[in-house]
C-alpha cells in the first residue's frame, strides 16, 4: 500500500502529465516532429523560422526547457519528478526541447551557485527563453590542458576592466551574443589570479575568426581581444575566484560530454545491423567475416556497460545525494568508445565510409565520415583523457602528486 | 556498487565482515597445504550455510531466504576477495536448475538441503577442454545415464550432480556407475572429470526447451560476481602497494605512468561492477536475461584478465612469489575466465543475441 505521501505524489504528477500532453497538443507542431534543437548543436547559425519560433516561444516561456531552474529567474520552478515527465512527454511525441546551447549546459547552473542576484535577474531568463547565446573563453594558445596558464589580461580601470589577449577553441564564437570567460588580474598567483567575467561579443575590439578543423567544419573559433572595456558588474563571484568558478562549469560541461543525449544518439544504430548491410551473410544472417564480427561485438559490449554505468552514475547520485566517484571515469571511457565506433564504422563501409562529399553517398555515410574527424576532439576538450587520468588518480585513488 | 535496501547492505556488510576475520587468504593457503581433492573447509561451508548464504536463491517455503540473485552476488563477490574455496557458488548455480527446472517433489527433496548446505551440488555440462553445451553427446535411456564431463568444477565435495544430456538436464547422485579422475588445475581447487556409466538420472523436466541456456546464464552472473571480488582485491591491494613502495627516492604512487595504468583499471573496474551487478539484476526481474549474463561474463572476463596480470606487472618481481597473494587470483581467474564461456565464445554469442 503506498503511504498518503506517496499517493499524493502519483496524483500531483499524474495531473502534471496531463498538463504536459495538453501543453504539447496545443502547441508542439507536426512539421516539427523528430527535428532537433540547433541551437544545441555546434555546427551552424540558425536562421529560426517562424515555426521554430513559435515553438520556441511556448516553451521558453513557461520555463519548460530549463525545468528545474527557479522560477523567479525564469526557469519552470519544477521538481526532477515533473522534468522526467517533461522529458518522457517529449520524446514520445517526437518533440525536441528549443532551448540549449552553453547557456543551458554550462554557464546557467553556474551562474545560479555563484552569480549576485543582479546578474542572475539579467542572464538567466535570456536563457531560460533561448533568446541568448553563449560561448566559452576558456583555452588560450598556451593554455590548454594546462589551463591556469592563461594570460588574457584584465586591467582594472575602476569602473571597468580593459581586457587585452587571445583565447581559441571558442565553440561557436562566430554566432554568439556573449562569452564567459576566465581571464587574469594578478600575474602573481597562477590560480588565485584568475577571475571569471562576461564579455559581451559586440563590444569594441572583440574580434571572431573561425578556425577550419579537419572535418571541414568550423564550430571553433580563435576570439581576440584589444583593449574591451568589461562593465565591473560582469565580473562573477570576487576578483581571484575565477579558477574555483571555471572548474565549477568544467564538471557540467563534463557531465554533458560524457552521459549526454549526443554520445547516445550518436549510438543509435547497432553497428551489427549496419554491418549487415554492407558486409556478406551467411544463410543464418550472421556476418561471414568472423573478424570484423569479433570486433563488432567486443565493441559493442563496451559500450553496453558503459550506458550501465552511466545509469548506476546517476543512481547513485541520487541516493547519496552528490557526485557519485563513477562519473570521473564516465568522460574518459565514452569518448574513447565513440571514436572506436567511428573507427569500426569505417572498416565496415570500407571505401563507401571515407566519402568526403558527393550524391553517390548517402547522408549518414558522409555525416559519419565528419563526425569521425571531428570525434577526435572528444578526448582533446573539457579536460583531455590524460587530464582525466591526472584527475582520477590524484582525487579518486588518493595517489600523489607526480609534480 | 548498485543501490541496495538495507537488508543487502546488511547482507553484504556480514560476509566482508566473516570473509575478513574468519576466511582472509590464509585460510586459502591452508585449504592449499591440506592438499585434500575437495579443497575446501568443511567447518567454513557449514558455517556459510548456517549464515543462510547458500540459500540466498531459494525460497522460503524450500528452508532459503529468497533475496534472489544481487543478493547472492553480494555475498559471493565478498568472498571472491578472499579467495575463499567453498562450494557455494556450484551449489547456488545447481539450485537455480532445480527451481527453474524442478518438479515440486524434486525442488521440495533437494532445495532444503542445498540450503542447509547438507548437500553440495555442481553443475556438468562440458566434455571437453571449452564451454560447448551444443557438443554434448551424453544420453540417456531408461533412467540411466552415460556419458564423460569434463573439469566439473566442485566435483569431489559434491554428492549431487545437475548433469546436461542431449535432451535436457538431469539430476544424478554421487554413487553407482560414477566415477571421478582429479584434474588439478593451477587454481587449486576442486576439478574433475566424471564418468557416468549408466548412473541412476532423475529428468528435470520443467523449464522450457531453454532450461540449459538459462542455467548457464545464471552460472555466468554468480561466477561473474566472483571475478568482481577477486577485480576489486587485486585493483585495492596494488593501489596499496604502490604508495608504499619506494624506488629512486619516490614512493611509486607518484609516477605518472603507473598513475595512469591505475586511472585505467579503475575504469575498467567500474564498467566491469555495472555489466555485474546489471546481469545478477536482469535475472532477479527476469528481463533481457540471456544479453545481460553475456555481457556481465564478458567484461568480467576482459577486465579481471587485465587486472590479473597488471597485478602481477606492478607489483614487481615480489609478484611473482608465491609468498604474495597476487599470483593466487591470477591463477582463479584463468579458470573462472574460460568457465561458462571464454571471452571469444561470450563475443560469438552476443553476436548471435544481437542477430548479426
Amino acid at each position: 500500500m503506498p503511504t498518503q505521501l506517496e499517493s499524493d505524489v502519483q496524483t500531483s504528477e499524474d495531473a502534471f502529465r496531463t498538463e504536459v500532453r495538453q501543453f504539447l497538443a496545443t502547441n508542439f507542431p507536426d512539421e516539427l516532429k523528430g527535428t532537433g534543437n540547433m541551437m544545441a548543436g555546434l555546427d551552424g547559425p540558425t536562421d529560426e523560422n517562424p515555426v521554430q519560433k513559435k515553438w520556441r516561444e511556448a516553451v521558453g516561456g513557461r520555463g519548460w526547457g530549463t525545468p528545474t531552474w527557479p522560477k523567479e529567474y525564469g526557469g519552470g520552478g519544477l521538481t526532477k519528478g515533473q522534468a522526467r515527465i517533461i522529458e518522457h512527454e517529449f520524446a514520445k511525441v517526437g518533440a525536441y526541447n528549443p532551448i540549449g546551447g552553453m547557456g543551458v549546459m554550462m554557464f546557467g547552473p553556474t551562474l545560479l551557485e555563484y552569480g549576485d542576484e543582479r546578474q542572475k535577474l539579467e542572464h538567466i531568463p535570456p536563457i531560460c527563453r533561448g533568446e541568448i547565446r553563449w560561448c566559452q573563453g576558456y583555452s588560450e594558445p598556451n593554455a590548454g590542458s594546462d589551463l591556469a596558464n592563461l594570460q588574457t589580461f584584465a586591467v582594472d580601470k575602476g569602473d571597468h576592466y580593459l581586457i587585452n589577449g587571445q583565447k581559441t577553441w571558442t565553440s561557436g564564437g562566430q554566432w554568439a551574443d556573449k562569452c564567459f570567460a576566465i581571464v587574469r588580474t594578478d600575474r602573481s598567483d597562477k590560480h588565485k589570479g584568475i577571475s571569471f567575467m562576461l564579455i559581451d561579443m559586440d563590444a569594441p575590439g572583440v574580434e571572431v575568426r573561425p578556425i577550419t578543423m579537419i572535418s571541414g567544419t568550423s564550430p571553433f573559433c580563435e576570439t581576440f581581444f584589444t583593449d574591451v572595456k568589461v562593465p565591473k558588474e560582469n565580473l562573477v563571484g570576487k576578483e581571484g575566484q575565477g579558477w574555483t568558478i571555471g572548474k565549477r562549469l568544467l564538471q557540467h560541461e563534463r557531465t554533458n560530454i560524457s552521459g549526454g543525449g549526443r554520445l547516445a544518439g550518436m549510438m543509435g544504430q547497432s553497428l551489427g545491423d549496419i554491418a549487415k548491410k554492407y558486409c556478406e551473410t551467411g544463410g543464418d544472417g550472421a556476418l561471414v567475416n568472423k573478424v570484423l564480427r569479433d570486433k563488432i561485438a567486443d565493441l559493442e559490449i563496451r559500450w553496453n556497460s558503459f550506458l550501465l554505468t552511466a545509469r548506476r552514475a546517476v543512481e547513485e547520485s541520487k541516493a547519496q545525494g552528490g557526485v557519485s566517484e563513477i562519473s570521473s571515469v564516465l568522460k574518459k571511457v565514452g569518448t574513447k568508445l565513440a571514436q572506436d565506433r567511428s573507427e569500426l564504422l569505417i572498416e565496415i563501409r570500407g571505401f563507401q565510409g571515407l566519402g568526403w562529399e558527393g550524391d553517390e553517398f548517402g547522408n549518414d555515410e558522409l555525416e559519419d565520415v565528419r563526425g569521425w574527424l571531428f570525434g577526435k576532439a572528444a578526448t582533446i576538450y573539457g579536460g583531455s583523457t590524460e587530464v582525466q587520468n591526472n584527475i582520477i588518480a590524484k582525487r579518486v585513488l588518493g595517489m600523489l602528486d607526480h609534480q | 556498487m548498485a543501490v541496495l535496501s538495507e537488508e543487502q547492505e546488511m547482507l553484504r556488510n556480514m560476509a566482508r565482515d566473516w570473509a575478513t576475520k574468519e576466511s582472509p587468504v590464509s585460510e586459502f593457503r591452508k585449504v592449499r597445504a591440506a592438499g585434500q581433492p575437495q579443497a575446501y573447509n568443511a567447518d567454513a561451508y557449514a558455517a556459510m550455510a548456517e549464515m543462510g548464504w547458500v540459500g540466498i536463491i531459494i525460497p522460503e517455503a524450500h528452508g532459503g531466504s529468497d533475496f534472489g540473485f544481487l543478493s547472492a552476488g553480494l555475498v559471493i563477490e565478498e568472498l571472491g576477495k578472499t579467495l575463499t574455496a567453498s562450494p557455494l557458488v556450484a551449489t547456488t548455480i545447481a539450485a537455480s536448475a532445480i527451481l527453474l527446472g524442478g518438479s515440486d517433489a524434486q525442488k521440495a527433496k533437494w532445495l532444503p538441503r542445498l540450503a542447509s548446505g547438507e548437500t553440495v551440488a555442481t553443475l556438468a555440462v562440458d566434455e571437453g577442454a571449452h564451454c560447448d553445451p551444443s557438443a554434448i553427446e551424453t544420453s540417456v535411456s531408461g533412467g540411466k545415464l552415460t556419458g564423460k564431463k569434463a573439469f566439473v568444477h566442485e566435483a569431489h565435495g559434491a554428492s549431487l550432480f545437475v548433469v546436461a544430456a542431449k535432451d535436457g538436464l538431469y539430476l544424478v547422485e554421487k554413487g553407482d556407475g560414477v566415477s571421478l579422475t582429479t584434474r588439478k588445475l593451477t587454481d587449486q581447487r576442486s576439478h574433475a572429470d566424471i564418468q557416468f556409466a549408466g548412473a541412476a538420472a532423475e529428468k528435470l523436466e520443467g523449464g522450457g526447451d531453454s532450461l540449459l541456456g538459462d542455467v548457464l546464464d545464471r552460472a555466468r552472473v554468480l561466477s561473474a560476481a566472483e571475478m568482481l571480488g577477486m577485480a576489486q582485491a587485486v585493483f585495492d591491494t596494488t593501489l596499496d602497494y604502490l604508495k608504499q613502495r619506494v624506488q629512486f627516492n619516490q614512493v611509486l604512487a607518484t609516477f605518472q605512468a603507473l598513475q595512469h595504468r591505475m586511472a585505467d583499471l579503475f575504469a575498467d573496474l567500474t564498467q566491469m561492477r555495472s555489466a555485474v551487478e546489471a546481469g545478477l539484476q536482469a535475472v532477479d526481474s527476469g528481463f533481457g536475461v540471456a544479453r545481460a549474463a553475456t555481457i556481465a561474463k564478458a567484461e568480467a572476463n576482459r577486465v579481471l584478465h587485465a587486472i590479473s596480470n597488471q597485478g602481477i606487472q606492478l607489483h614487481g618481481g615480489i609478484g611473482m612469489t608465491d609468498e604474495f597473494n597476487v599470483g593466487f587470483y591470477l591463477k582463479r581467474a584463468r579458470v573462472l575466465e574460460a568457465s561458462w564461456g571464454s571471452s571469444s565464445y561470450l563475443r560469438d554469442r552476443f553476436a548471435r543475441l544481437s542477430g548479426y
